[in-house]
């Protein structure tokens, strides 16, 4: 690893700058890193312990990859035990497998998972009570039908999400891939590459495993890989081969002959970290991670490339770094599941009451009416137990078996409209929105806190070099060559510079006109610095130039330089080739001060042609002021100017020159090489010595780079916050940048008290102090109401890095602190309050719910410099904690993780990197689409999801619980109410299409509205429209319609007869005057309750009454009396019923009385208490009038900036550029001469090693 | 042209039902609709609970409790059970024209014939005429499935084994002789059951059918003698027969026995005393059940029911109060809202 590790042992303040890289780390791990490290800082040099690391723990057999050598790995000692004596060897192959089941396992597999379901196998167990003929009450095909439709769907559904999964294994696996096979390269397959495979790979090719770089065809073995896949990332990373590698493994037979052993860590998805040892021919060399090629890079400017296979499949980082997949369950899931228990307990206590009821009648009239004799000498208990099985089979339907497959089907459909939405088309990459899962739906109507990724999600991961100073005056806004200003200006025309880079824009004539002209020398040569002072690599192709920089900061500074005049052409190890407008020039690069965090700035000393030698620095405005000349000019306009810079949140840079005299340098040169050979410490060495030339700096000006912003990520973010939606963001980068980006998505606001991780770190101690000596004077309280942390009332941030995440939370210092306390003897009890070391797992909680709540006190929070786990980790904290529902968003690979853990993930769909798309549940190509998936998609989702449970289970309750009223007129006999048919199509047929459409297309206002009123989205986050009080009102709805419904037509029945005297009040006639009542009630109420009549909406309701009525009279007619005769038992009681008015009248009735009461209080309700929804509801022709006027008049209007303090607004590349690769010459190694002696001591380690083997 | 196609392969259809737009009516309950909904409903409720309760209000019933529970019952005699064929008479006066036609109808209270298992104690094959289910009626007719000798019974079951069996005559007393007062029991039943339900098997003469097969214990004859009077009234398609297996939908109920329409009676029961002649059969009292003779006639609307008339006009009532109650709410609320 270049960067060191955070000295985190020592001091109690953790760097900001690196990141805490705890992924997977264990404590041993961590144990044996403090090892080496002391090893390597102390004594690097000295011959390493008689035998070799490796056998010092023999437990662990390591990971052994042989080259060209497929049979060594299936050796038995590298089997795992995978099922009882079945053995399986540890290497996986490359094939990936993320389907779930083939044509012969998916019926018995998909059945079971479908049986998991409680519901599901509460149904067959009904099946099975219904066969059992002392019980049955009702003939089986009434639950069978239902349950086999349910189970069919689903499993269909299963299935073409399966074949979409075969379908994408199937493409990756089948990508080919040059394999060193049998001595000469094949192509093969990705599935067939092993572990131990040589192979060849080429320019732009996908890296398909996790490869050791052997040789390429670049210099030294250089190869370029593009790691968006993994991070994001869009600037080239170089990897390399050993020198041993490279010069001895070019040619194919070289490659067959290759047959090292490399030992190395076991597969694990840290994709910063590898170490390991390749054994060749008796040598030993140390690998890393700048010889590893992972899984899901591309390889770039690299036209062959060698590598051996060291993981595979399912072992590669990418892979392992995928984390668990989660089943994900929405919070409505959950309720309804609870909801269902509920329904069931009730069913249980409804049925014994009645099997009491039934031993009570029946010890009283029943066995004392002898036509009821049955034969049967069976005691009035008995019976009543019997009643019982019985009773829960009739109610059964209470527990709506339609209900999950509806809930699913309904969510399809809300995905699909997600999918179909062109307000979330993004026409440039042809890329529409895509709901990935199709379960999560009403949860995006429930979102609390937005965890964002940075880089490639708010910004575009484009630099754009925007505005700069040079000498007194600034440009950048748009101007004439003259230097009028003006509102609305051109880009400027490059045409007349051949090599300009066609895409870059620039909107200030004059500075091109100053340039141009070749008088102004301040600024030429602040062009010229800008072409000289970087560490970029250009490629020429095609005529083309392509520039290759360590970071896209660089990139942009070049590339401005480059269409102002000033074209980098090309560099050598120690020249660099610029054309200065037309004339050619060749500098001798004398020193390259590389760029680190710590230096915030880079220099180049060079002699120019004529022989003077000139020392040319960029920097943090900070570290530049600090170093200037006091006879430097420009300080205060330029320091005006960048303060003008960074209140537009744009990224500064000071640049400055320096005159060095030959003897000056030659006295620098000298100890500049003396530190470049220190083995202690080299680094601080070299930080020494720059320092010392770096001083007594000209200032020239400044430049400012806007990290340019995804489209409309601002407003997006806003309205967000106006939704009651928090927003944090969760990144890999600096500080500063992190903080930057805040301000400039308006995240992050100038009325904001920014607190940062030592602020936090106090408070939090405090808190636990006041605990602690809580305990101690007073008994451990009951839970008083958490105080805020932040009492002066205004508006909260909280910018906090990794390392203080891990301060804060106590990660991964339970076995330092472990090792500490057998130190000390034994644990000493806490005396201290101040201590801010948590004593127990307890303190450890507390600690993190504190943390928890003081971050949700925030308006805003930005954690950097985190790692993928700690992105997770800070997700399922709130989660946890908060009980709230989350949302993460990113594109690359280091958000999966949190991706995976929030309750909704969204991909950054579009880009090169798939991996975070993959594992997301929603993915759209703009980070703006997530205000409409959330307001407009998740609001209707949430809104309809509940609507239509509420409907649902009104429906099932006033569907079933008449059985339930009359069983108390036909002596508790689990007689049913309706005909049985009736109960089984009533789900199917008669009764869910109208709440299905209303599930699926209802809308109380329209999305224009949802967009413009965001607080019409904080029913959802309060869960206000579905819950336990919501259930209990549906619950008890269902009982009054369904006592109206038993009791009027009883009333009515009670003593009549027909108008031609027959007596109509049969129990048939009585079924079908309920179930007509029902029918009618069910669908008007579902009309009452549509607030978006469609068409279609219309035609279901109508059409249900239609289908019940047309069915009806199908099973009540003759034809199918003919066929079934024992079947179809109601043969022409719809037609003899039905004529009678007297029927109607009393049909009308009930449904009258079950509908007006619910009508008066909806009207009485909304008029005294509206909510929201009610308001713009109501008001919504006259918003939409103003809507249309407002969009006719403006369209968008930029974005407001206010006037902000002053802060540095200085950030730069994310890592160090690739200095040490250019300066270095031949040996292009980081730390070459450290090895001289080591060598030895390794070739006598792997001498015993290799005999031992 | 092509190529512009690729760049937007992705690109979603814009119709009005991808992009959700369909056009809709968003209806609101806003009091313009629901308070001038709530007094019509109120006011047609309130119309046709005055007409059905008019209605009712004419029609005549009369009643006769003969279960012979009082002991100044004529039919007390016969209440105990081990009297066979007990005959009772029943004498009541009309003292003014019931209007015909008049329906003659058989009441049960506290007998629970919509007791499941009773109610599917039959065997439906059976009886739409399957000779199959003559050897081997199903098994939900258990215990009136076989005999004590194996044989079957037709029809079986609890419901068929338990039918209604007085028998009524009816006669007006006019200067003391008995005028016989015709009783026609034809279409008593519902057209479909004796049509299409219900079937005999088409064996003639009917007789043979049941070759094999007995009588229900508690019946006095076989299934196809039970109208001697009428040859085609007979077997499964007997309609007393039918209007007992229709069962009733609550414990207590009526069934239509006769239908008074014929000679002198077409135009109903004139004033003046009658008697009611009673085959006391049926055994009611172990169970403490009621048995009635009610004589009805029917308007428009079916027979005497006062509940619906009452329950519409009150409904009606409180339609229209709450349509003032919700006016004076949303007059009280709806001002500053709108601000």
């Amino acid at each position: 690893m270049s960067v060191r590790r955070p000295d985190t042992h020592g001091s109690m303040v953790p760097n900001d700058e690196v990141m805490p890289y705890s992924d997977d780390e264990t404590d041993d791990e961590l144990d044996d890193d403090f090892d080496e490290t002391s090893d390597e800082g102390e004594e690097p040099e000295v011959p390493r312990p008689p035998h070799p690391p490796v056998e010092a723990r023999p437990s662990e057999i390591g990971w052994k990859v042989k080259a060209n050598d497929r049979p060594y790995h299936q050796l038995p000692e590298f089997e795992k035990k995978v099922f009882l004596c079945i053995k399986k060897s540890r290497y996986s192959g490359n094939a990936i497998k993320t389907y779930k089941y083939n044509a012969i396992t998916f019926l018995p597999l998909n059945l079971y998972e479908q049986f998991k379901r409680a519901a599901n196998l509460y149904f067959l167990a009904l099946l099975i009570l219904q066969i059992i003929p002392d019980i049955t009450t009702l003939p089986w095909y009434t639950t069978l039908i239902p349950l086999v439709v349910v189970l069919g769907i689903t499993a269909i559904k299963d299935l073409v999400d399966d074949l979409a999964r075969h379908r994408m294994d199937k493409e990756i696996n089948n990508r080919r891939c040059d394999v060193l096979l049998n001595g000469s390269f094949q192509e093969t397959k990705w599935m067939d590459i092993q572990v131990g495979d040589v192979v060849r790979m080429k320019k732009n090719d996908f890296i398909p495993a996790d490869i050791l770089l052997l040789s390429s065809s670049n210099p030294n073995s250089l190869c370029y890989v593009e790691t968006a896949e993994l991070d994001g990332e869009t600037n080239l990373k170089f990897k390399m081969g050993l020198r041993v590698t490279d010069e001895r493994l070019q040619q194919e037979d070289q490659l067959a002959q290759f047959d090292a052993l490399i030992d190395c860590e076991e597969p694990n998805n840290r994709l910063d970290k590898f170490t390991g040892t390749m054994l060749w021919q008796r040598e030993r060399y140390p690998l890393d991670l700048d010889n590893m090629m992972l899984r899901g890079c591309k390889i770039r400017n690299t036209d062959v490339s060698h590598g051996l296979v060291i993981f595979a499949g399912g072992n590669t980082k990418i892979m392992r770094n995928g984390g668990k997949t989660r089943f994900k369950r929405t919070k409505i899931d959950e309720l309804m599941n609870y909801m269902v228990y509920t329904i069931f307990a009730l069913l249980i206590l409804v049925a014994a009451g009645l099997a009491i009821g039934h031993s009570f009648w029946y010890e009283e009239i029943g066995s004392k009416a002898w036509y009821l004799y049955d034969g049967k000498n069976q005691s009035s208990s008995y019976r009543g137990f019997l009643s019982f099985w019985g009773y829960i089979i009739v109610l059964n339907t209470m527990v709506p078996i339609s209900l999950y497959v509806s809930v699913e089907v309904i969510r399809l459909g809300q995905s699909k409209f997600i999918n179909w939405d062109l307000q979330m088309y993004f026409a440039e990459k042809d890329t529409p929105a895509k709901a990935r899962t199709t379960t999560l739906n009403e949860q995006l109507g429930q979102i609390e806190y937005i965890f964002s990724d940075k880089t490639g999600t708010l910004t575009q991961n484009v630099m754009q070099f925007k505005k700069c100073t040079i000498a007194e005056r600034s440009y950048g806004n748009p101007t004439t060559a003259e230097g009028v200003t003006l509102d609305r200006g051109r880009p400027v025309d490059w045409t007349w510079n051949h090599l300009a880079d066609k895409k870059f824009q620039f909107m200030d004539h004059s500075l091109v006109a100053v340039v141009r002209s070749l008088k102004d020398k301040e600024a030429l040569e602040f062009f010229k610095l800008l072409s000289l002072c970087h560490t970029v690599m250009v490629e020429h192709k095609d005529g083309d130039l392509i520039y290759q920089a360590a970071s896209p900061d660089e990139g942009a500074l070049v590339t401005a330089a480059r269409n102002f005049g000033y074209v980098f052409l090309s560099r050598t190890q120690d020249t660099i080739t610029i054309r200065e407008m037309d004339q050619e020039n060749t500098y001798h690069m004398l020193a390259l001060l590389d760029f680190n965090s710590d230096r915030k700035r880079m220099s180049i000393i060079l002699k120019f042609p004529d022989g003077r030698i000139r020392l040319y620095c960029k920097g943090a405005d900070t570290v530049i002021y600090e170093r200037l000349s006091p006879n430097s000019k420009y300080k205060e306009t330029t320091q005006t100017a960048l303060d003008e810079f960074a209140n537009e949140t744009l990224r500064t840079l000071c640049l400055c020159y320096k005159d060095i005299s030959q003897a000056e340098f030659d006295a620098w040169s000298r100890k500049h090489k003396e530190a470049q050979v220190t083995m202690v410490d080299r680094d601080a060495a070299l930080d020494h010595v720059y320092e010392e030339i770096e001083k007594d700096l000209m200032l020239i000006g400044a430049t400012a780079i806007e990290d340019k912003l995804q489209e409309g990520v601002p407003e997006t973010i806003a309205t967000l916050a106006k939704a009651g939606i928090k927003i944090w963001v969760l990144t890999g980068d600096k500080k500063e940048t992190a903080e930057n980006i805040g301000y400039a998505c308006s995240l992050l606001t100038d009325d904001m008290q920014i607190h940062y991780g030592e602020d936090v770190n106090e408070k939090l101690v405090v808190r636990q102090a006041n605990r602690r000596s809580e305990a101690f004077t007073s008994h451990p309280s009951k839970k008083k109401p958490a105080e805020p942390f932040f009492t002066d009332g205004g508006k909260n941030a909280l910018i906090i890095t990794g390392g203080w995440l891990n301060e804060i939370l106590y990660e991964k210092k339970k076995k330092r602190r472990r090792l500490r306390l057998r130190r000390l003897g034994k644990r000493p009890p806490i005396t201290n309050p101040q201590d801010p070391q948590p004593c127990n797992d307890w303190e450890k909680e507390m600690r993190q719910i504190d943390f928890v709540d003081m971050a949700c006190e925030c308006e805003a929070v930005i954690c950097c410099r985190v790692t993928p786990k700690q992105k997770a980790n800070v997700v399922s904290l709130v989660k946890k904690y908060k009980k709230a529902v989350t949302l993460s968003i990113g594109d690359g690979a280091n958000d999966v993780n949190m991706i995976k853990t929030a309750d909704i993930g969204v991909g950054i769909s579009g880009q090169e990197g798939m991996q975070a798309v993959m594992s997301s549940d929603y993915a759209f190509a703009q980070f703006r689409y997530l205000q409409r998936l959330l307001l407009v998609h998740g609001r209707w989702s949430y809104i309809r999801m509940c609507k239509f449970l509420r409907f649902f289970f009104f429906k099932n309750f006033s569907f079933t619980l008449i059985h339930f009223w009359y069983s108390f007129f036909s002596g508790y006999s689990s007689q049913i109410g309706y005909e049985d048919w009736f109960i089984t199509l009533y789900n199917l047929c008669y009764s869910s299409l109208p709440v299905l459409l209303v599930g699926l297309l209802d809308q109380d206002v329209n999305d224009k509205l949802s967009l413009k009123f965001p607080r019409l989205y904080l029913p959802g986050q309060e869960r206000r429209m579905f819950n336990y009080k919501n259930f209990f009102v549906s619950l008890f709805h269902g009982i009054f319609v369904s006592l109206i419904i038993f009791f009027i037509p009883y009333g009515a029945f009670l003593q009549t007869m027909g108008q031609d005297g027959e007596a109509p009040s049969d129990y048939q006639s009585f079924a079908v005057v309920t179930a007509s009542s029902l029918i009618f009630t069910v669908n008007l109420q579902i009309s009452l309750d549509t607030a978006y009549w469609t068409f279609v909406n219309c035609f279901a309701v109508l059409g249900s009454i239609a289908i019940y009525f047309g069915i009806v009279f199908d099973l009540h007619s003759a034809g199918i009396h003919f066929l079934f005769p024992s079947m179809f038992t109601f043969t022409g009681v719809a037609s003899n019923a039905l004529r009678q008015p007297y029927l109607w009248l009393t049909i009308i009735l009930t449904v009258g009385i079950s509908l007006l009461p619910v009508i008066c209080i909806q009207f009485l309700y909304k008029t005294i208490w509206p909510s929201d929804g009610d308001k713009v509801q109501r008001n919504r022709k006259k918003y939409e009038k103003e809507l249309e006027e407002e969009e006719r008049r403006t369209k968008t209007s930029a974005f407001q900036r206010g006037r902000r303090s002053r802060r540095s607004a200085y950030a730069f590349s994310h890592s160090r550029g690739y200095a040490d690769l250019l300066a270095s010459g031949r040996s292009i190694r980081r730390r070459p001469p450290t090895r001289g002696g080591a060598q030895d001591s390794i070739r006598e380690v792997s001498q015993r090693e290799a005999e031992n083997i | 042209m092509v190529k512009e196609e690729q760049e937007t392969a992705n690109r979603p259809d814009n119709t009005a039902f991808t992009q959700q737009r369909l056009p809709a009516w968003q209806p609101m309950l806003s009091a313009g609709i629901v308070i001038p909904g709530f007094v019509l409903i109120g006011l047609a409720f309130i119309g046709i609970g005055v007409a059905l309760f008019v209605t009712t209000r004419s029609i005549q019933v009369l009643e006769l409790d003969y279960s012979g529970v009082e002991q100044s019952s004529p039919c007390f005699k016969c209440s105990d059970t081990s009297t066979k064929n007990c005959v009772c008479n029943m004498n009541f006066n009309l003292d003014k024209l019931f209007e015909g036609p008049v329906f003659f109808y058989y009441g049960l209270s506290n007998y629970f014939q919509n007791f499941r298992r009773y109610g599917v104690s039959k065997d439906l094959d059976q009886l739409s005429g399957n000779l199959d289910n003559f050897e081997n009626p199903t098994d939900d007719c258990v215990p009136f499935q076989y005999d004590a000798n194996k044989k079957p019974i037709v029809p079986c079951g609890a419901v068929a084994n338990s039918i209604f069996n007085d028998t009524f005559k009816l006669y007006q007393i006019i200067g003391g002789t008995k005028k016989p007062v015709p009783l026609d029991g034809k279409g008593i039943a519902w057209w479909t059951d004796y049509n299409i339900k219900n079937r005999n098997p088409s064996v003639t003469p009917l007789k043979n059918a049941f070759n094999g097969t007995v009588q229900p214990s508690n019946w006095p004859k076989p299934a196809y003698e039970l109208d001697p009077t009428d040859p085609a009234n007979n077997g499964f398609i007997n309609q007393d027969f039918l209007v007992w297996m229709r069962r009733a939908a609550l414990p207590n109920f009526r069934k239509l026995y006769r239908r008074i329409a014929e000679e002198d009676y077409a135009q109903g029961l004139p004033a003046g005393n009658y008697s009611l002649e009673i085959a006391y059969n049926y055994p009611v009292l172990s169970f403490d059940g009621r048995k009635k003779v009610v004589l009805s006639n029917v308007s428009w609307m079916g027979g005497k029911n006062e509940f619906l008339g009452i329950a519409y006009l009150v409904i009606g009532s409180l339609c229209v109060v709450m349509s003032v109650v919700m006016l004076i709410v949303y007059a009280k609320f709806k001002f500053p809202d709108e601000e």
